[in-house]
């Protein structure tokens, strides 16, 4: 028996097992290229446009440090590449690092792994295992995004590169959290330092780009964007992509031959021995289980209000010459340009912020079918007690999330060049979210309550509110179902004026769900039913 | 003075999932100061009538009374006389142990902190530590301290040991004591016949969603036989037609025999008639209760007991 023995067999059981989720994550980031680059051919449908937005895009540090280095952007290729490029490498990092720490750190963490290692397993089948799933779905991104790529017409080469790009970048970030789950016992600090490394790597680009392009070189992210795809490719700085990846794959792989199983380099710290004064009341409890998942939302959602904010002040230069996009934007009000932008960059922020109300809410479900409701609903806490302190962190979440996006996006507008007066303008602007948001909660708790086997469906329903919202004006959908979603119907602030009464009647409809669910959870059977 | 009424009354309780009977007309009663034990294999309905008692599941039939009050209907007010220790208890992995215990001790408005410390150093169990750390025995270390700590009138004990070392066993068991001479009311399902037999007054086996044999433990053991091993002095004739007496096996000399406890007394005497020389006789063991009830299960209704066993919800 060698270390290897069993690969084979683990490597297709992983793929019947995940089967849905590697499919999942291969086709969200394959879908988002493809409908990056139809969106890309509506805005800018002929070569002057394409020159007039290269042109105003040449100079913006704001946009160069978000998507990378301005190279090739009169082409639609440098423009896919420009738009897509370092938003969609941050998703393979990410479905990577996930995958690689779930089916390494998080098995041995659950104890499956001790029960394949009894069998004649090698010692390193599941870790390679792993790898070969993760890589080949790195690989299944690359070859179907270059595919796309050229089938919609674009250069061969440069399509060659920008899918290349994200097999590599996605297999370095594999090899990141490999080499993070043989140091900690804990899948989550996998997770949470693998996602750290990608922090550095967008923020070292972001550095580089604006700057003389140093600093890129240090964030693999930044070196796939070296390799220029549309742009007069150059393919060297691949090999150096690959060589740190295997550098990390052979030492997480020494070290894993070393050590124990269940073992890791840094042993876990003791925690606290009594809890705190707040840890004794179901909100207590709910605060405290959902504050980490808060605090990463809120950090998603500060970032992404600097980076609105921080564009604001260019915008009417950058989008006034291209009547494509600025149509796209007037739709989402009657104001300036700028008011426009703000209005639709909140409108997404919203979209993003209601995952974590979904998950929030959910999380009342996710508490019964772990049986952890269970013990707490056996102490004298009520059904709705119990429930409500959830709601509670999911209602009160959606309202601080978008404080801080509005309060993000303002600043760093008015640190930019804007006017720092319309900082409280934008902070009203983004708080009109919230009665969609209580909507998609009060949803949630309803399918909860009355059909809980159901209730990833307020899931599918977020979805379909993202694609209207984000694309819905670029693939002319129909304005009857795009009114269908609750972040159409609210008020367009700051371009429209401030209307009460849709977010009266969405926040009554919000709150009808929210009983109606209560009502079935204290109806029915808790369990894993 | 009138009599206590009894801390549990359950009688003809059903209880469907889907076209699947989990309860099929179950009958229970535990009394106030008793420490009953609730005796059934995996699937025959254990779990889910404690669910009932609750008030998570919501019975489809049958009389439901606990502590005097509805276990659906007046739950939380119940629940603060109450506490429920879960045959695999499942916690937050990001909380150590000690935030655990005491957050159901909050919750249920009774932690008494010196109580809680003395147990954590009975049981041996390190509160600083994350409970994704634990193994599974420290997992119900955890759900034991937090019940054991509160001054609950009734606990409803599932499975609790499971995963316990004997040591820790036994440290379970006279907690269990303790709690008996407080006058305190627990409730004990378990498989751990031994522990049954040392702790519980009086016992229900249950099967197949229902109660078929209910008393004390002495009531019981009368229901079964007791086994006889003897040497006698001439050959051993004269036992094979007395009444009562089972599986006789005689070689010349030597016999062996079941028989009934009722019919004791007779086969004794017939065997003194022969002259003893050696005698040893096994009293019935709950093992052999149990087992009567269960071990012909097997082999006579096979398919009935599989679909039970598997559509019962247990914790994993």
């Amino acid at each position: 028996m060698t270390p290897l023995t069993g690969t084979l067999a683990l490597t297709r059981f992983i793929l019947r097992r995940d089967r849905v989720r590697i499919l999942v994550w291969i086709a969200s980031v394959v879908v988002l290229a493809a409908l990056t680059v139809l969106g890309i051919k509506g805005l800018f449908p002929t070569q002057a446009a394409l020159d007039q937005t290269a042109a105003a895009t040449q100079h913006n540090s704001a946009a160069i440090a978000f998507n990378g280095p301005a190279q090739g952007l009169n082409s639609v290729g440098g423009q896919v590449a420009f738009q897509f490029g370092s938003g969609g490498m941050v998703l393979v990092a990410l479905m990577s690092l996930f995958m690689v720490g779930r089916l390494t750190r998080g098995e041995e963490e659950a104890g499956r792994l001790e029960l394949v290692r009894s069998l004649p397993v090698g010692t390193q089948a599941n870790t390679l295992a792993a790898v070969l799933t993760v890589a080949a779905m790195n690989i299944a991104v690359g070859a179907l995004i270059t595919t796309f790529l050229v089938v919609q017409g674009l250069p061969a080469a440069g399509s060659v590169a920008f899918g290349l790009s994200f097999t590599l970048v996605g297999l370095f970030f594999a090899g990141v959290a490999l080499m993070l789950a043989q140091v900690t016992e804990n899948t989550r600090v996998v997770y949470g330092v693998s996602g750290a490394v990608l922090g550095a790597a967008f923020v070292l680009r972001a550095v580089g780009d604006i700057g003389d392009g140093t600093a890129s070189w240090f964030s693999p992210i930044g070196v796939a964007q070296k390799t220029r795809p549309f742009a007069g490719e150059r393919w060297w700085p691949f090999l150096l992509l690959v060589a740190v990846t295997l550098l990390l794959v052979a030492a997480a792989a020494a070290l894993a031959a070393r050590r124990d199983l269940g073992a890791g380099l840094v042993a876990s710290r003791p925690g606290r021995p009594s809890a705190a004064p707040g840890l004794g009341h179901p909100l207590g409890l709910a605060v405290r289980l959902q504050r980490a998942s808060l605090l990463g939302w809120g950090a998603g959602v500060l970032v992404a209000g600097i980076a609105y904010g921080w564009i604001g002040p260019t915008v009417d230069a950058f989008i006034g010459q291209n009547k494509a996009l600025a149509d796209v934007l007037a739709g989402a009000g009657g104001g300036s340009l700028t008011d426009s932008y703000f209005a639709a960059s909140f409108r997404i922020m919203a979209l993003l912020a209601t995952g974590f109300a979904l998950q929030s809410a959910l999380r009342v479900r996710t508490e019964e079918t772990s049986m952890r409701a269970e013990s707490v609903l056996a102490t004298p806490v009520s059904r709705w007690g119990f429930a409500a302190s959830h709601l509670t962190v999911a209602f009160a979440g959606s309202v601080i999330l978008l404080a801080v996006a509005g309060l993000a996006t303002g600043l760093t507008y008015g640190f930019a060049g804007g006017s720092m007066q319309s900082v409280p303008r934008l902070v009203g602007s983004a708080l009109v979210y919230a009665p969609p948001m209580w909507l998609m909660v009060g949803v949630a708790i309803a399918l909860v309550g009355l059909l809980p086997r159901w209730a990833g469906v307020s899931w599918a329903i977020l979805a379909a509110c993202v694609v209207v919202g984000f694309l819905g004006a670029i693939l002319h959908i129909p304005g009857w179902v795009q009114d269908l979603s609750p972040f159409q119907r609210v008020p367009q602030l700051p371009a429209a004026s401030l209307t009460l009464l849709p977010l009266v009647v969405i926040s009554t409809v919000a709150a009808g769900f929210t009983l109606a669910g209560l009502g079935g959870l204290r109806r029915r059977d808790i369990g894993r039913i | 003075m009138g009599r206590v009424p009894p801390a549990i009354s359950i009688s003809g309780l059903v209880k469907n999932f889907g076209s699947t009977r989990a309860l099929d007309g179950l009958d229970l009663s535990v009394e106030t100061g008793e420490v009953h034990g609730f005796l059934g294999p995996n699937g025959s309905g254990k779990t889910t009538t404690i669910r009932v008692l609750l008030g998570l599941l919501r019975a489809d039939a049958g009389e439901v009374a606990l502590l005097g009050g509805d276990p659906w209907r007046d739950a939380v007010d119940l629940h603060r006389r109450l506490a429920y220790v879960p045959g695999e208890i499942s916690l937050w992995p990001n909380l150590t142990g000690g935030e655990v215990i005491d957050l159901f001790g909050r919750l249920r408005g009774d932690l008494d902190r010196r109580r809680r410390d003395a147990l954590l150093e009975r049981f041996q169990l390190d509160p600083t530590k994350k409970t994704r750390s634990y193994s599974k025995g420290n997992r119900q270390k955890v759900g034991l301290v937090a019940a054991l700590a509160s001054d609950a009138e009734l606990l409803l004990l599932d499975e609790p040991t499971s995963g316990l070392d004997p040591l820790m066993e036994a440290v379970f068991q006279d907690c269990i004591r303790e709690v008996k001479t407080e006058g305190r009311t627990v409730l004990l399902s378990s498989h751990i016949l031994a522990e049954v037999e040392a702790l519980c007054d009086g016992l229900s086996i249950i099967r197949l969603g229902r109660v078929v044999e209910k008393g004390t433990l002495d009531d019981l053991r009368h229901l079964t036989r007791t086994s006889i091993t003897a040497q006698v002095e001439s050959q051993a004739d004269g036992l094979a037609d007395l009444a009562g007496v089972h599986d006789l096996e005689i070689d010349r000399t030597h016999v062996r025999f079941e028989v009934d406890t009722d019919h004791l007394d007779a086969a004794v005497r017939r065997l003194a008639a022969l002259g003893v020389r050696s005698l040893v006789s096994h009293p019935p063991t709950l093992e052999e209760l149990f087992l009567r009830h269960y071990g012909d299960e097997l082999a006579r209704e096979p398919e009935r007991v599989d679909v039970q066993g598997g559509a019962t919800p247990l914790p994993r």
